[in-house]
């Protein structure tokens, strides 16, 4: 294992990345360049681009921040299920980095992190070139575990989507289930803990449930599910009884629901040795911390990567920050809202440790609303504390079932207020 | 222009009218109905701006245009764009406020019923036409209300860890104070945003959400958020 030198060094590396990288150091007086600490993000997510934009934002250019994500545009993942139950158009899940290079001076560099050399503190990037640094924040969101679902590989994602990464998938995902024949079965292979956003196989159901009802009522939801209970068990059972009432079939683990294979040639799915053709296959498949943390040989043996609670500081080495779906930090659950709120605390620590600003005790919050129905909105939220073991639950709250048409809509709608507000929090 | 015109003319000859206001039945409803406004609007003898502008002579005020309050850029923009206030832009208002200015900070979701609107302006008509008589101003939502502790309201935040702590608010309060599904709470003064806090930390606000996030900020902690959320989103 690598040792950190635990100092924020300002040492200069002689190499640079991106053209634009290049521009600046020599257009700018050099010895300007020199001084400015240097933070390297690594993935322009739900984490990721908070770090970035709050980093710039507070430090009045004090510290130089480079963030390296491949795509143009951003597609959230929150409310793409939204997208397929057809309550959101696809544009307006989009989101450009623009703004974060215009009116925070982030170096915005389209490509993919490949490697990661913590001796000399640079990041390689897959179009040749690396990125000097002296804090590294990864947010790199999740990659599915190889060989979690047999018969199912990356190479089968055409035929049977996972739509869990929001993108073209989603997109895919939404056609085939227009697609189905009348009468024809969906079937969501549901993946086993941890896993990005606990309510979102659920919630998905809900969504396909309320397109189906009105194109296709006579067809048939399958889900198979290697988990005992699941986030909002409670209130998405009842709202699928009351307005998807004989569509939705569950199996879990007692039934085999743990036990089951794909056979994307045939359309098949076999649970607990019994076949089953279905129209439509959504798998999502186990998952682990996005592989650049691997690269970076800070994940352990479960596939995530540990933190220090009050920074967000990867155990292995205090250089690197990790953030949102690929730590493993404790109790918060993998979600948009949570990887915001670490990113604030990492960001916090960060400047902290390069520019000598005031570092606040961290504080870390989430809640996650779903749609079950139209205007049927329920959330649960809880907030968290730094011990030294863990991100650790301090109190939370759950909708109850029951509640009033009036109450739920009001979730529904301050669902939308989030939305709004995050994505201007991320990007603006 | 011409609407403009009208407005104005039609505040003048309502002002004339005093009898309209106070007295009749349908502003006696019309007070009632303000109960809705009072957490954030005064109007009468004295009145103040709180949370939003208060609302006497607003028959005939151009939107956006008190100088001594700090609208919204969307606000501005409306009363630049032409828009006065006249008994049916306000009517229109009522109904639905982000149809008629979006993106206001004014977080009120609307008053369903013409006719409930209709004795709510009656109402306000009163508190018109530069009257020297105008009965006193009800205070807003005062701190007897929750029984809150004046030692708590005269805490001075300090805004630099108010700005930290309001990290956690606005990944759901919009930071351009737009109101969407989720209030505003930028430009507040202090002693409402104080009061409001509070009444969700006792319990006497019921919010699941919002009863969990003040549940565990100190008395500090909201003075400080007071102290940052003071300033409207436009401010240096
Ligand atoms: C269907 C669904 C519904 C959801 N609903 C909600 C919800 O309602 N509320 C909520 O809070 N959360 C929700 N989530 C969860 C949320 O999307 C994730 O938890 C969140 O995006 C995690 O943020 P992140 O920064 O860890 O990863 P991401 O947001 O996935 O960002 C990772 C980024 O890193 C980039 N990247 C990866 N590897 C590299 C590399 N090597 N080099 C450069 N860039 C790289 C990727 O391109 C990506 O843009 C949902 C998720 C799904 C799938
Ligand atoms: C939650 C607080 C809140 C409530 C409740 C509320 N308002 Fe407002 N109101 C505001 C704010 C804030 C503004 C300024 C909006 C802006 O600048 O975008 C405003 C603006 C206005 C204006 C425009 C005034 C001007 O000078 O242009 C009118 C008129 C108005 N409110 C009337 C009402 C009435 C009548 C009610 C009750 C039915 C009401 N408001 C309820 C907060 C509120
Ligand atoms: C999970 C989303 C969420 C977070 C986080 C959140 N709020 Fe709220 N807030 C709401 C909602 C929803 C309401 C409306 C509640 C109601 O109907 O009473 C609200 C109401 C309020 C109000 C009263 C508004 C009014 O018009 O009377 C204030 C003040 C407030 N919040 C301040 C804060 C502060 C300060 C923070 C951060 C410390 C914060 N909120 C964090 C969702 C949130």
């Amino acid at each position: 294992m690598n040792k950190s030198n635990g100092k924020g060094g300002l040492s200069r590396r002689g190499f640079l990345a991106s053209a634009a990288a290049a521009t600046t150091a020599l257009s700018a007086p050099a010895v300007l360049a020199e001084g400015r600490p240097r933070v390297v993000v690594v993935g322009g997510g739900a984490g990721g681009a908070t770090a970035a934009r709050y980093i710039a934002k507070d430090s009045d250019d004090a510290v130089d921040v480079t963030l390296v994500e491949p795509s143009r545009a951003y597609y959230t993942c929150f409310f793409s299920n939204l997208y397929i139950g057809g309550f959101r158009e696809w544009a307006s899940l989009g989101h450009s980095y623009g703004a974060l290079a215009a009116n925070h001076g982030i170096n915005v560099v389209h490509d993919w992190a490949v490697s990661v050399d913590r001796d000399k503190r640079s990041v390689g990037l897959a179009g040749g070139g690396s990125l000097a640094y002296d804090r590294l924040v990864l947010s790199p969101g999740i990659d599915f575990r190889d060989g979690s679902v047999p018969g199912w590989d990356l190479s089968q994602q055409n035929r049977m989507p996972h739509a869990y990464k929001a993108g073209s998938q989603t997109q895919l995902l939404r056609a085939q289930i227009e697609a189905m024949p009348q009468g024809g079965t969906y079937c969501m292979v549901a993946p086993p803990n941890p896993f990005r956003c606990p309510p979102g196989p659920y919630e998905r159901i809900s969504m396909v449930a309320h397109v189906l009802k009105q194109s296709n009522p006579t067809a048939k939801i399958l889900i198979a599910d290697p988990k005992e209970k699941f986030s909002k068990q409670g209130l998405f059972e009842d709202g699928w009884q009351r307005h998807y009432p004989g569509m939705i079939e569950r199996v879990g683990p007692d039934f085999g629901g743990g036990n089951v294979e794909v056979r994307p040639e045939a359309m098949e799915v076999v649970i607990d040795g019994e076949a089953t053709k279905v129209d439509v296959c959504n798998v999502i498949p186990a998952q682990q911390a996005g592989r650049i943390a691997a690269l970076a040989g800070i994940t352990d043996e479960s596939g995530w990567a540990p933190i220090v609670p009050h920074t967000m500081e990867s155990r292995a080495d205090a250089n690197i920050h990790v953030l949102g779906d690929a730590a493993l930090q404790g109790d918060m659950p993998k979600s948009g809202f949570s990887a915001n709120s670490q990113a604030k605390v990492c960001a916090m620590a960060v400047r902290g440790a390069l520019t000598g600003s005031t570092v606040f005790p961290p504080r870390f919050s989430n809640t996650c609303w779903s749609l079950i129905g139209t205007d049927d909105g329920v959330k649960v939220g809880a907030s968290y504390e730094a011990t030294d073991e863990k991100i650790a639950k301090i109190d939370g709250f759950i909708s109850q079932t029951g509640e009033s048409a009036e109450l739920r809509k009001a979730t529904y709608e301050e669902s939308l207020g989030w939305y709004a507000a995050i994505t201007g929090d991320l990007f603006g | 222009m011409a609407r403009a015109a009208a407005g104005l003319l039609a505040a003048a000859l309502l002002a004339a009218l005093p009898a309209a206001g106070a007295g009749s039945a349908d502003a006696e409803r019309g007070h009632a109905l303000f109960q809705q406004c009072k957490r954030c609007h005064q109007a009468g003898a004295g009145a103040e701006h709180r949370i939003g502008p208060h609302l006497n002579d607003v028959f005939g005020r151009t939107a956006g245009s008190l100088a001594d309050y700090r609208y919204s850029a969307a606000m501005k923009a409306a009363g630049a764009g032409g828009l006065v206030w006249t008994g049916a832009t306000l009517d229109a208002f009522l109904a639905d406020p982000p149809a008629l200015v979006p993106h206001s900070r004014m977080s009120f979701s609307g008053m369903a019923a013409a006719d409930d609107r209709a004795a709510l302006l009656a109402w306000l008509r009163g508190f018109g036409g530069g009257r020297s008589d105008l009965p006193s101003a009800e205070p807003t939502a005062t701190p007897e209300e929750y029984g809150l502790d004046p030692a708590i309201l005269a805490i001075r935040g300090d805004p630099e860890y108010g700005a930290y702590l309001a990290g956690e608010c606005i990944t759901c309060h919009r930071a351009d104070g737009t109101v969407e599904g989720i209030p505003s709470i930028t430009g507040w003064p202090p002693d409402d945003f104080v009061i409001a806090l509070h009444a969700y930390r006792q319990g006497k606000r019921v919010h699941p959400a919002m009863q969990l996030v003040a549940g565990r900020l100190s008395d500090e902690e909201i003075a400080a958020l007071a102290a940052h959320f003071q300033r409207a989103e436009d401010d240096p």
